[in-house]
Order: C-alpha cells, then sequence, then structure tokens
C-alpha cells in the first residue's frame, strides 16, 4: 500500500481518536478523579446523605414506571402501526416522533400549563385533591414524554422483519390473537423490546429540564438524582455533585454495556 | 503483446488462493478462466486488473511490467458480477465517468457516451438511473462505461452470474459480437462451462488455485490432460480406470466382444437428446447420450438387456500423461 | 390486517383475525388515548397559552430583546455545531467502519455515551476539565464556545450513527470500479462515497440541529445564567421562574415549529437525493 494510504489513514485515526477524547474520555477521567479527590470516605459521605439517597431512589422509581408505562404502549403501537390498516398512520409516526423534536423546557412548561392552579386540567383535578404538579404523577407524566419513542421505534423495524407468517401459521392451527401475541409474536420481538427498554431506561434516567419544572425542586422530597446533582455543584458541595456524577456516569456506562449486547442479538 | 502472467502467488491468511499461476494472453483474443468455486479465477482477474497485491510473480500488460503498478494506471476496463453501477448517477453519466475524470471536453464525451449507449443498445436509457435498469441493461452499461476510457484489456468477473438463463445467453452471444467488432484483449471469468466453450477462444480450466491445462475449446474437450478437466469440460463416465464420454458409449443388443451385459434403468428424453441410464452386473451405473431418433430406431425401452461398449475412453496415467483407447471397431 | 387473513377468516370464521376488529378500536383506543395525554394535550396547552393573548402578544414576547437575543445566539451555536459534527462524525463513523485498530469496539460503544448520560452530568463532566478549575488552564464557563462545547458533546452520536450503517452498506464494487476507470482516492471519496452518504448526513444533521436548539441540563451550569450566553431554552426556564408564561409559551412554541420545520424539510431533501433507488 502507497506510502500517503497509509499516512492519511492514520492521520484520520488520530483526528477521531483525538477528537473523541477530548470532548468524551478524558473530561469522564476528570470526574473520576475529582470525584475521589478527597479521599472514598468523603465520596462515599456524600453521596449517602438522605437526601441524595432519596434522590437516587425517586430517580429509579419514576423511571421504573415511565418505562413499564412506555413499553406496553410501545408494542400496542408497533403492532397497530404494522399490523394493521387505518388511516393518518403518518399522525401517528409524527406524533411518536415529537418528543425527539421538543426541548425538555418546552415539555415541563406545557405540563406546567396544563396542570397548575389554570390550566385546562389543573383545576379541576386540585379541587378533587389530586396532586400532579411538584409532585411524583407530574414527574412520571414528564418522563414518560420525553421517553416516549424508544420501545415503538425499536419494535416496528422488528415486526416488519419478521413478517406476520408465522402468525397466520399460529392461527391457521387455532390460536386465538392472544396465544398468537405470547407465544408467537412477543418471543420474536424481544431482543427489540430490549433494546428499546434500556434506550427508555437510559433517557428516562437522564431526564432534568423537564422534570426540573414540573417538580418544584423541593429537597428532599422532589428531588431526582439529576437535580440533586444541580443543587450540590451551586452550593458547592464538589464532592457530593462529582461523585453523584460518577454514579450517573456508571450507570450510563451500564447501559451502554446492556446497549450493545441488545443490539448484537437484534441483529441475528 | 498481450497479457502474460509469471508465477504469480496469493495468499489470504492461511488459504492459498493462486500456487504459481503462469499463462499466456494473446493479444486481442477472448480468453476464459474457468473453473469451480474457489479455484482462485476471479483472485487472478483481479491480481491482473491491480484489484489485489500478489504475493509473488509478475504480470505483464503490453510489454509492461504493471505487478506493482495502481489500478488506476493500468488502463484496464473491469466488469463486475453485481455492475457496481454509480447507483446515484444516470446512465450517461455512469458511462462518462472514465472521460470525466481525464478531464476531456463536454462535446467529446457527449459524443463517445452516445457512441456506446448505441453500441451496447442502450441509447433510449441515457437519462435513466441504474435502478430502473434490469440486471441484463445494467451490465450492458457497465460494459460500456469500462469501454470508453479505451482500455488495453477488458476483464470481466463472471458476468452473466446474475441473470437470468436466456438473459445470460443473449449477452455471450452479444459479447462475442462485441469483441469481433472491438477487438480489445478480453479476458472473463467464469464457472460455467458451456459459456466459456460457446465464447472463448482459449480457456484456461484452474484448480485450487493452479492451472490444470490452457487451450482452444475443441482441445479441451478431445484431448484434455487430467480428469478434472475432462469432468469439468463435458460430461463423463468411468468405468475402472477408462473415462468415457457418454456419446462415446456404445450401445448394441446383442453381445460383442469387449461389450458388457447392462439392463436400461431408464431413458429420459431431453429435447432431441435421449439419455439411457445403464445399470451393470457389477451395481455400476453409467450413462449414454444418443439421438432420440437412433434410440427409436433401437427400440431401446427400459427394463431391456443390453451390451454397452465405448468407442473411445480416455486413460490417465499417474505420471500425469493421458492417452486414448481405441476400442470398438466400427 | 392482511388480506390473506381475511380470506382465511372469511373461509373458516372461527380463526381469529389479527386482532380481532374489536381487539384492534381497543388498541387503537389505547393508543390514541395515551398519546393525548401524554403529548398531545400538553402541546394543545403550550400552543393555546402562546396565543392567549393574541398574536400581538405572542409576537412581542418572542421579540423582546433578551428574546430574540437567546435564539439568535441559539440558532447560530447549532449551526456551527452541526456543521462541526458533520465533518467529525462522517470522519469517525468512517473510521469505525473501515479501520482496525486495537481499542475500536470501546471507540464505538463510547459514541453512545452522550445518549445515555443525565445532561447535567454532561456539563460537570466539561467543567471538569475545561471549567474555572481546569488542570489544563481551558476555561470555557460562561462563555459562548463553552456553549458550543456542551452542545458537540451531546449531539456526539447524531451524525456518526446515522452514517455508520449506510458506509457498511456500501458496495465496495462501486469504489473498485471507479478506481479501475482511472480515478484517484480522493475522486472515488468525492464523486463515488460523499454522494451516497449524503442522505445519511443530512438525517444527521438535522436530529443534532434539533437537538441542539433545544438543549438545556448541559448549558445550566456552563452558561452561568450571563445573557450573552443564554440559550433559548435558558431563557424559556428563566421565564417560567419569574412568572412570565405566555412569554416562555411563546419562545417555547417558536423553537418547537424551528424544529418541525428543519425535520420535515430534511426529510423532503433526504426523500429527493435518494431519488434514484426508487
Amino acid at each position: 500500500m502507497p506510502a500517503s494510504r497509509t499516512a492519511s489513514r492514520l492521520g484520520l485515526r488520530f483526528f477521531a481518536v483525538g477528537y473523541l477524547s477530548m470532548l468524551l474520555l478524558i473530561p469522564i477521567g476528570m470526574i473520576f478523579y475529582r470525584a475521589f479527590e478527597h479521599g472514598a470516605g468523603a465520596a462515599w459521605a456524600a453521596v449517602t446523605t438522605p437526601e441524595a439517597l432519596h434522590a437516587f431512589y425517586l430517580t429509579i422509581l419514576i423511571a421504573a414506571i415511565a418505562v413499564a408505562a412506555n413499553t406496553i404502549f410501545g408494542i400496542a403501537c408497533a403492532l397497530l402501526l404494522v399490523r394493521t390498516k387505518f388511516r393518518g398512520k403518518a399522525l401517528l409516526n409524527a406524533a411518536v416522533d415529537l418528543p425527539f423534536a421538543i426541548s425538555p423546557v418546552v415539555i415541563g412548561l406545557s405540563l406546567y400549563l396544563l396542570y397548575g392552579r389554570e390550566g385546562w386540567f389543573g383545576g379541576w383535578l386540585l379541587d378533587n385533591g389530586i396532586q400532579i404538579l411538584f409532585s411524583l404523577p407530574g414527574m412520571v407524566l414528564a418522563t414518560i414524554f420525553v421517553s416516549l419513542p424508544f420501545v415503538v421505534r425499536e419494535v416496528v423495524p422488528v415486526l416488519h422483519e419478521i413478517g406476520d407468517e408465522q402468525e397466520q401459521a399460529a392461527q391457521t392451527l387455532g390460536a386465538n390473537w392472544w396465544q398468537t401475541f405470547r407465544r408467537i409474536t412477543l418471543p420474536a420481538i424481544r431482543w427489540g423490546v430490549a433494546y428499546g427498554v434500556v434506550l427508555a431506561t437510559a433517557r428516562a434516567l437522564g431526564e432534568f429540564g423537564a422534570v426540573a419544572i414540573v417538580s418544584g425542586r423541593v429537597s428532599g422530597s422532589t428531588e431526582t438524582a439529576p437535580l440533586w446533582v444541580w443543587r450540590e455543584f451551586g452550593q458547592f458541595n464538589l464532592t457530593g455533585a462529582y461523585t453523584a456524577s460518577l454514579v450517573l456516569a456508571l450507570i450510563a456506562v451500564t447501559t451502554l454495556l446492556a446497549m450493545n449486547s441488545f443490539k448484537r442479538k437484534e441483529a441475528t | 503483446m498481450g497479457i502474460s502472467v509469471d508465477g504469480v502467488r496469493k495468499q489470504f491468511g492461511d488459504f492459498v488462493a493462486l500456487d504459481g499461476v503462469s499463462i499466456d494472453v494473446p493479444d486481442g483474443s477472448l480468453t476464459a478462466l474457468l473453473g469451480p468455486s474457489g479455484s482462485g479465477k476471479s483472485t487472478l482477474l483481479r491480481v491482473i486488473a491491480g484489484l489485489e497485491d500478489p504475493d509473488g510473480g509478475r504480470v505483464v500488460i503490453s510489454d509492461r511490467d504493471t505487478t506493482h503498478v495502481p489500478v488506476q494506471d493500468r488502463g484496464v476496463g473491469f466488469v463486475f458480477q453485481h455492475y457496481a453501477a454509480f447507483k446515484h448517477m444516470t446512465v450517461k453519466n455512469n458511462v462518462a465517468f472514465g472521460l470525466s475524470i481525464r478531464k476531456r471536453p463536454r462535446k467529446e464525451i457527449d459524443k463517445r457516451v452516445h457512441e456506446l449507449l448505441q453500441l451496447v443498445h442502450l441509447d433510449g436509457f441515457a437519462d435513466r438511473y441504474p435502478s430502473q435498469l434490469s440486471g441484463g441493461q445494467r451490465q450492458r452499461m457497465a460494459l460500456a462505461r469500462a469501454l470508453a476510457v479505451e482500455p488495453e484489456v477488458l476483464l470481466l468477473d463472471e458476468p452473466f452470474g446474475a441473470l437470468d438463463a436466456n438473459v445470460r445467453k443473449e449477452l455471450r452471444v452479444w459479447l462475442r459480437r462485441l469483441h469481433d467488432e472491438v477487438h480489445v484483449t478480453t479476458i472473463f471469468v467464469t464457472h460455467d462451462q458451456e459459456e466459456a466453450m460457446d465464447v472463448a477462444e482459449q480457456i484456461v480450466v484452474m484448480n485450487d488455485g493452479r492451472i490444470e491445462q490452457t487451450g482452444a475449446p475443441r482441445d479441451l474437450y478431445d484431448h484434455p490432460k487430467t480428469e478434472f478437466v475432462m469432468g469439468f469440460v463435458g460430461p463423463v463416465n468411468r468405468r475402472g480406470a477408462l473415462f468415457i464420454r457418454p456419446h462415446d458409449l456404445e450401445i448394441l443388443q446383442v453381445p460383442a466382444p469387449e461389450a458388457e451385459e447392462a439392463m436400461i434403468e431408464r431413458i429420459v428424453h431431453l429435447g432431441f437428446e435421449a439419455r439411457v441410464e445403464l445399470l451393470l452386473a457389477d451395481g455400476e451405473q453409467l450413462w449414454a447420450q444418443m439421438t432420440l431418433a437412433e434410440a427409436e430406431l433401437m427400440e431401446l425401452a427400459a427394463g431391456q438387456i443390453v451390451y454397452v461398449r465405448p468407442r473411445h475412453a480416455k486413460v490417465f496415467e499417474p505420471n500425469g500423461d493421458s492417452r486414448t483407447e481405441e476400442l470398438a471397431a466400427a | 390486517m392482511t388480506s390473506v387473513a381475511g380470506t382465511r377468516a372469511a373461509a373458516s370464521p372461527r380463526l381469529a383475525r389479527w386482532p380481532r376488529l374489536g381487539g384492534a378500536a381497543l388498541g387503537r383506543g389505547f393508543v390514541t388515548a395515551y398519546l393525548s395525554i401524554i403529548v398531545l394535550i400538553p402541546i394543545a396547552a403550550l400552543v393555546a397559552k402562546s396565543t392567549g393573548g393574541g398574536l400581538d402578544a405572542f409576537w412581542t414576547s418572542l421579540t423582546s430583546p433578551l428574546a430574540i437575543r437567546a435564539l439568535k445566539l441559539t440558532l447560530i451555536a447549532s449551526a456551527i455545531v452541526v456543521v462541526i459534527n458533520v465533518i467529525t462524525g462522517t470522519a469517525i463513523a468512517w473510521v469505525l467502519v473501515r479501520d482496525n485498530f486495537p481499542g475500536k469496539r470501546i471507540m464505538n460503544s463510547v459514541i453512545d455515551l452522550p445518549f445515555a448520560l443525565p445532561t447535567v452530568v454532561a456539563g460537570i463532566t466539561l467543567l471538569a476539565l475545561y471549567g474555572s478549575d481546569s488542570p489544563v488552564g481551558i476555561n470555557v464557563a460562561f462563555t459562548r464556545a463553552g456553549v458550543v462545547l456542551a452542545l458537540l458533546f451531546v449531539t456526539l452520536p447524531f451524525v456518526v450513527r446515522a452514517v455508520q450503517p449506510v458506509l457498511l452498506e456500501l458496495d465496495r464494487e462501486m469504489e473498485e470500479a471507479a478506481a479501475s476507470l482511472g480515478a484517484g482516492p480522493l475522486t472515488i471519496f468525492r464523486r463515488v462515497i460523499v454522494p451516497n452518504l449524503t442522505p445519511a448526513i443530512l438525517a444527521g444533521a438535522a436530529l443534532a440541529f434539533a437537538r441542539a436548539i433545544g438543549e438545556f441540563g448541559s448549558l445550566v451550569l456552563l452558561s452561568g445564567n450571563l445573557p450573552k450566553t443564554q440559550v433559548s431554552s435558558l431563557f424559556i426556564f428563566a421565564q417560567i421562574e419569574s412568572g412570565n408564561t405566555t412569554g416562555a409559551a411563546a419562545v417555547s412554541v417558536t423553537l418547537l415549529v424551528i424544529a418541525l420545520v428543519v425535520l420535515l424539510l430534511i426529510g423532503r431533501l433526504t426523500h429527493w437525493s435518494l431519488r434514484h433507488a426508487r
């Protein structure tokens, strides 16, 4: 191979790796360093305060509810899009993709407007003792909004690819639609669902902007982990902020690993 | 002076694709590289083109040692099995590509492209995209594209492999005619012996990275040097050390010297040809080929006992010699 | 429902259709209700609030000096980021597909990190290296460069992941054919590879742009509430905090419309540039 080709190949490689290091890898390394700058003990103490633990608990709880809801919705919506005929599929597709195009603060604002005292739903709900804003339901709704598309988008192509012949075969053998779904369709789409669930979970765990607006950010009560990190950083409790960031980053890395292994399984 | 390949070796990891291959391709000739999958024929073609670097040996094109010359500078035209059409360009721009990168004037390019499209019967399709063409049309476009830059050598890698049987036959005839008109040294790779026999002036039979035999189609058929060549280039029966062509297997209705007893298991009618499947006394099976008329004249039928004898047979000595045995008296 | 299933069902009434007519309606009902409650009605409320005071009020909120400044900064920074991403994203995708070296697998996985990381953590991560305590002496906190940096971080995967699969599927023989016709590597890249990558690059760029104009979490710490580094999302947040929800809604709707227009435009462009594949 001519020397100029090798040179340009190495140059490109160096450029790509360099860019990624400067932008991604080295900054993440710094988080490690900063978190443990004052020793592991300090890091541990900073991140196990009652407020911090509550924040992590809340984050996980909200994500679990949101992802579960979006999984059921996602599979139903995907089946609708791929296996049935109706007018308005383009609109449905657009609506499902909407969360990708909206800023989190806009999402937060729209929920704030809807469920606030003067909102369309807010007045009636509050009169009946149901609190959406500044409390768990609002945060769950916001998180569902932002993580909505992922399961749908991953299941749709899988459904397309496997085709409905197996399902038809099951029906000729006498299966009703629930049996067909549970025993034929669901197993066939399971890796698509898994991958979508992982993506949705990552998005839900990391949600910040929308939840910041609808939660009221009450420490120890409606503060998720990302919000807690913001508070700590703002109050110069840097070790806490960095350590919690590290924990969240490690969760993100675990998510990445899960993504990778599911992506490979989805491809087979 | 054509193309000369000398002792070329190529390995991919542990797999030896070419094991010291040498051939001579006369200037202006139409040569086929024939062999089964894995025989190295495509690799050899790609080495000649410069798409692969050989591990050893030399490639000489028109008296120039091009062994380490990059493909861009070898002056070869290459046609791929799956067309390799520039799918984002129109047919016209595909064919014009080689000329446009040589910065020829627009008018000259347009004229040449028009000529070539007429040559390949695609002149109505200039503004279409390859995706709008059939497989056969795409391949004709690919040929026009390769010819546009007036290559010294035209190389085709299983050019009709991806096409339907009748399109394949059409394009075979068409390639022969094209070569008659354009007279460029042409090498094409195929695993289809009928195609090679039909089109080529010279056939190079390859197996396991080596050349088995080179020669004109008739030569290879009548005087195969090895068992492999004989079996690859035409149908063959084996009886002990004898290799017999089915049309050389004589069927007699009464016993005769050198003839063995056999039962007709089945007679298959293939067009004008009859294929007579025979079971010998020791359990071996042979088949004979004759015209339907002959079979009917002899009133052959399944279940009949007949006597079979080869008119000619080949014997391949372990030391590499081969000889023909003439057996039957007329 | 496919016609085959329909025929079968007509022929043998005991066979279930997929799903039964009633089941399909139920499914549609559930999906529609879910989407409405979660997405559509909130957005409707947003649009209603923004235009509630009439179009004049909308326009006034939108054209206040701070709002305009924020919008300008948002659009310019996002545009710069998209241009950078087209170059670096394509380069990274190229290296991941065409090159081979130890650690490539890790590099491939790392690309998705911005997708998985909470945005506020992204902000802190960048500040750790490029903030006021920077070990390398680079401090972009409270600067527009910092804004661009944060946006580059969160939009990193979009162009890469859009280009990668297309590059993988690219017919290498097209490149060999071009080489056999005399084209050098640069010409091949320019005339064969790039035209085939363009639709994917555009799609990735559109997604990156839509993401960039709405980015909030990573900027919340980096921009420091200064007017000169206040992008639209921060502006909206500030307006909400100070009770000006109408103003916030007006800018929000504007951002939303811009994102939708960009996505639509690029969708059309991609469709057009793939005309040869139809």
